[in-house]
């Protein structure tokens, strides 16, 4: 069944006509990507990365504080709540630690039986609050450019990389296009190549997959995020340690999959090998 | 079912309900006693593996209808709960999605099997023809099901299907309203979707009901494509099918396993993670890898109304493939020349799949024409005339004498 094109002529010249539309489409994406080369996209090596990976407790600690300190004051997170930092596969702050996190915002809640809403300390159970009431006054504030919520940031974007590379990703178990994508966004700002201008407030960012230009200023610089545990404070630091925090964010139960698939997929092995030794067995005397 | 019954009731309870509902007999003919080719081969056991995957998605979807909610509003975050919030939700969830995927991979290699034995040829065509109603019921299914999350895809997704009614001369416009419920895709759209994808895989499993009692009244194919002649040809269903099924549906399991735990986000859009914005079109709208080549095919005739035709059409011509094939002989091994033919359609298929994933644009349209040109070249004219003008090689006399010939060479 291999032997597809051998025998005949007619299967060669057949053959060479597929191949020939095969070569066609090969070539085709100089032509078809838009003005030279795509967004600077390189992948990174991450602790979560592949069937045994977990995440590093440290650095998805050090990310949410870039996170709560930086990205806060304009992205939301609607999607997650305090308690979920104390979550299994999860930073692992203490109970403790997060009642105290949750104290430090006001979250206004009611009605309250005078029928009159309320301020109050948050609770764990809590959403991370937004910094802006809604989408209109986030746009109004931004010159109409969406900060976009931060939830699912880990998944929801991923660089093109044409060709048949995607190809392999189910061999090399390539799932990590969102948080590479976030690390070189956010040491993609440099100066912008002779002849590339951004107009008025917009930024150049080689890494942007959105266009040339990005409306998020550079939100990085080396040592404005305080770290506790001697981690180096460089921009690439902080890019790594926030790129890992919004994968978890995106995929909070990473840890939970991971392991569970390795027992199931051993358990599946053991019984798939049984399952051909004993059929094996019922038809070694019936020819077939 | 064909055939004389052999099962006896052993006890008085199974001899008064035999009496009543003999449900018993209909079993152990049907899934015991049953009389199967002893010389199948493993891609045989893709029947099992399709039956074991609708209930995966049977079950997984009842699961997850308990904690979705179908409004526009409010399904995206739903999904989202479930990921996040409900016990093992996020397993269910994916077990689904990937589950899908693995269904179609699966229906592929169960036509495809179809197509290159010959299975469709008579005394089957009937068979053939309620396989290919599920096939077609399963892509209405799985598209209408990648709707309810309600991401950026499903949105996109759902606009431009819908829109190819509107290609329908005179009445389109009407017809896509009707079936958006309003005058865009919206929360009525979302419901009928919602309602009719919980509905369609209960019609699915009737039609795989009436495709198996046509299987047993006719009996399965075989890699010689000789029909059973014997006693024995055959062995019982059970243990031997039941066993090799076993088998292929485990290591199906890992393949499956092996997406759901490890990349499962792999035959997903990452857009799809983006909550639905009417206001904001993604770069590129593509469905899900299952429908890209006849994506390719729809996006490859320059006139809309061609589109949709050719698109249709691609499928359509499935259902008269039984009476398109003029060859006697059913299985490409003893067929050289179409044997060749099929797997150039197999490349044309693939090569279509990469095309509709695509921008169409370019180099990518061109090849995309060629390829559709091949599609329908194959089915309405190489199949007919092949089969008038190739010469097959000796046909085996019986299922029994290709299996002794085989053994003998060993």
């Amino acid at each position: 069944m291999t032997m597809i094109l051998s025998g005949s002529k007619l299967g060669r010249v057949l053959g060479a006509a597929v191949l020939a539309v095969g070569l066609g489409f090969a070539a085709a994406p100089a032509s078809a990507s838009d003005a030279g080369h795509g967004p600077k996209v390189e992948m990174q090596s991450w602790s979560f990365a592949g069937p045994f990976g977990r995440f590093d407790k440290g650095q998805l600690q050090r990310g949410y504080k870039v996170y709560k300190e930086v990205c806060a004051a304009c992205h939301s997170m609607q999607l997650v709540a305090y308690r979920n930092l104390t979550d299994e596969g999860g930073p692992s702050f203490t109970v403790d630690q997060v009642k105290a996190l949750a104290a430090e915002i006001k979250v206004k809640d009611g009605p309250n039986d005078a029928g009159e809403m309320f301020e109050r300390n948050g609770r764990p159970s809590d959403r991370f609050p937004s910094p802006f009431a809604n989408d209109e006054a986030a746009r109004a504030a931004f010159g109409g450019a969406l900060p976009p919520d931060l939830s699912l940031i880990g998944k929801n974007r991923a660089a093109h990389r044409g060709g048949v590379s995607f190809l392999g990703d189910p061999f090399t178990l390539y799932a990590e296009a969102g948080p590479d994508y976030v690390y070189n966004l956010m040491t993609g700002y440099v100066d912008a190549p002779a002849g590339t201008t951004c107009d008025g407030a917009l930024q150049y960012n080689q890494s942007f997959i959105g266009g040339t230009c990005i409306a998020m200023p550079n939100p990085l610089a080396e040592g404005m995020v305080t770290y506790d545990d001697g981690t180096k404070t460089t921009v690439e630091q902080y890019a790594r340690d926030v790129a890992a925090f919004l994968m978890w964010t995106a995929e909070p139960k990473l840890e939970a999959r991971k392991s569970t698939g390795l027992k199931v997929i051993l358990f599946l092995i053991v019984l798939t090998g049984l399952l051909y030794l004993s059929k094996r067995k019922l038809w070694a005397n019936v020819a077939h | 079912m064909s055939g004389h019954s052999t099962y006896t009731p052993s006890n008085g309870f199974t001899r008064w309900l035999d009496a009543r509902l003999p449900i018993i007999r209909l079993s152990y003919d049907s899934f015991v006693a049953y009389p199967t080719p002893r010389n199948l081969n493993y891609w045989w056991t893709f029947g099992g593996i399709l039956s074991m995957m609708l209930a995966v998605q049977l079950i997984t979807g009842i699961v997850l209808v308990m904690h979705y909610t179908p409004n526009t509003l409010m399904a995206f975050a739903s999904v989202e709960h479930i990921m996040r919030d409900v016990n093992w939700g996020w397993l269910i969830r994916y077990m689904h999605a990937n589950g899908a995927s693995m269904f179609f991979v699966a229906v592929y290699i169960h036509i495809l099997r179809g197509m290159y034995y010959g299975s469709y040829k008579a005394p089957r065509e009937i068979l053939w023809i309620l396989g290919v109603v599920i096939y077609l019921l399963m892509m209405a299914t799985a598209f209408m099901g990648y709707v309810l999350p309600w991401g950026q895809m499903s949105f996109w997704g759902a606009t431009v299907i819908t829109n190819l009614f509107s290609a329908i001369p005179l009445i389109g416009d009407p017809i896509v309203i009707w079936l958006w419920g309003g005058f865009s895709v919206d929360n009525p759209t979302l419901n009928r979707f919602f309602s009719l994808h919980y509905l369609l895989p209960f019609v699915i499993a009737a039609v795989v009901v009436l495709h198996v009692w046509a299987l047993h009244v006719v009996g399965q194919n075989n890699p010689t494509g000789v029909e059973v002649k014997s006693e024995q040809d055959t062995v019982a269903f059970t243990p031997y099918a039941t066993l090799k099924d076993a088998f292929g549906m485990s290591a199906f399991l890992v393949l499956f396993c092996w997406f759901l735990f490890y990349t499962p986000n792999y035959m997903g859009h990452p857009d799809n993670y983006i909550p639905a914005n009417p206001m904001v079109t993604p770069a590129h709208i593509v469905p899900e890898w299952y429908f890209l080549p006849f994506y390719a095919i729809l996006r490859s005739i320059p006139d809309k109304l061609g589109g949709v035709i050719a698109m249709f059409g691609a499928i359509a011509v499935l259902f008269v493939l039984p009476w398109l094939d003029t060859s006697k002989v059913k299985s490409s091994t003893y067929r050289p020349l179409y044997k060749q033919f099929f797997w150039i359609l197999v490349v044309v298929g693939l090569g279509l799949g990469y095309l509709g994933s695509q921008p169409a644009e370019g180099g990518y349209v061109i090849a995309s024409r060629i390829l559709t040109a091949w599609y329908f070249f194959h089915f309405l004219v190489i199949l007919p005339v092949v089969g008038l003008i190739e010469k097959p090689k000796p046909v085996p006399e019986s299922i029994t004498a290709a299996v002794l010939a085989k053994n003998a060479a060993h």
